[in-house]
């Protein structure tokens, strides 16, 4: 998705939003990632990352992308009125916000040049998927780890059943929405 | 993970990884960014320990993992390939770049009356925004960013101030910084010939 972006052509407008729509989307974050629930009033782990007092700014950009950004550092971005996808580098502040999902060391190469993950990259010896019993299901966003590393290479979405994954073991498990070296992982301040 | 931690800190916090200064990766991804022995060699001199853990033998060792030997090297050669392609391709921006000129045009717009537009200057990363507030407020007049005809921003000041823009630049005036002054054009615009001399 961010594997072509220049932050001068394709955003289109900046706004800070109203505070009721803001509310709306903080109670949307919370719903989708419970690791951001954790923890109460002043000590909420999202009130860390984005606290209630600061305003957070809607970038629109080309192809429907949102990207909230909080004083110029993406957060997280959502395409049209999809799931909300944080950013690379918040992924990896709080590595365990989203499922993970691993790839093997060949498939590393290909997961920065943006191609999309295959089945045979995860199922492999180096690649890891959850347990049967904590499957992750078809449209989750996820974590995609690397085989022997500890941070995330990107962030995706699966495009079918973790269980489906396992049995199929042909074609495309989960689609790339950015990885590491992107030009959203450039992009470290809009300006 | 939800320790029992005093009132206002939150249950999970957050994990500051270190990034690259080279390539912005965090340090273990170095190897797949386009400027490998550059990255090895910052990690070695401000992170020895981590150096350590990611480049010794012993890790590489391991690296390999579950790849076979000849799926690594194929992965080394290429690897070695794109850092050089990278290198020429940074070593021909800064070429450009050296060879690219900033055009200063001083344009008539009627008799006496002069614009001088600024053309260039992007290439050595200035902002044009703040380049044109700066002779805004330098000149104490109207300073602009528009695109000209061949569709290339430009910077329009009003009034004849080519030469003090040059030696602003000379001079390296705020974010005129780093912009050479051996790489300036001046060039002055007549109006076509016609009722300005009667």
């Amino acid at each position: 998705m961010f594997k072509k972006f220049s932050p001068k052509e394709d955003i289109a407008s900046q706004t800070s939003i109203k505070s009721s729509v803001q509310r709306h989307i903080r109670a949307s974050l919370l719903k989708q990632f419970p690791l951001l629930a954790q923890g109460e009033g002043e000590a909420q782990v999202l009130e860390h990352i984005w606290p209630k007092k600061e305003n957070i700014t809607l970038v629109k950009c080309k192809e429907h992308i949102s990207i909230f950004a909080l004083h110029g550092e993406p957060l997280f971005f959502q395409h049209f009125d999809g799931p909300f996808f944080p950013t690379l580098r918040l992924l990896h502040k709080y590595p365990n916000m989203l499922p993970q999902v691993g790839i093997d060391r060949g498939a590393i190469k290909f997961l920065l040049a943006g191609a999309s993950m295959m089945c045979p990259g995860l199922t492999s010896a180096g690649g890891m998927l959850p347990p049967s019993s904590h499957s992750i299901p078809e449209g989750a966003v996820v974590a995609i780890m690397a085989e022997g590393k500890d941070h995330a290479a990107g962030v995706g979405l699966m495009k079918m059943d973790s269980e489906q994954v396992k049995k199929v073991n042909k074609g495309v498990a989960v689609e790339s929405i950015t990885y590491l070296g992107d030009d959203l992982w450039s992009l470290q301040n809009i300006s | 993970m939800a320790d029992t931690a005093g009132p206002s800190e939150p249950p999970v916090k957050p994990i500051e990884v270190l990034y690259c200064e080279v390539c912005s990766f965090p340090p273990e991804y170095c190897e797949f960014g386009s400027s490998v022995s550059k990255c090895k060699q910052w990690l070695e001199k401000e992170h020895p320990d981590l150096y350590e853990k990611y480049w010794s033998d012993e890790a590489l060792v391991k690296k390999i993992g579950t790849l076979s030997v000849e799926n690594q090297k194929k992965l080394d050669v290429d690897s070695a390939k794109k850092e050089a392609k990278a290198e020429a391709k940074a070593s021909a921006a800064e070429k450009k770049r050296k060879e690219s000129k900033i055009t200063i045009k001083r344009v008539e717009r009627n008799k006496r009356k002069h614009v001088t537009s600024v053309q260039g200057l992007e290439a050595f990363g200035v902002d044009l925004k703040k380049a044109s507030k700066l002779f805004a407020q330098k000149f104490a007049t109207g300073s602009s960013v528009s695109k000209n005809l061949q569709g290339l921003e430009e910077i329009v000041v009003q009034g004849d101030v080519t030469e003090e823009i040059i030696d602003m630049i000379v001079d390296q005036v705020g974010v005129l910084k780093g912009v050479p002054e051996k790489n300036i054009i001046k060039i002055e615009e007549k109006k076509k010939k016609g009722g300005d001399d009667e």
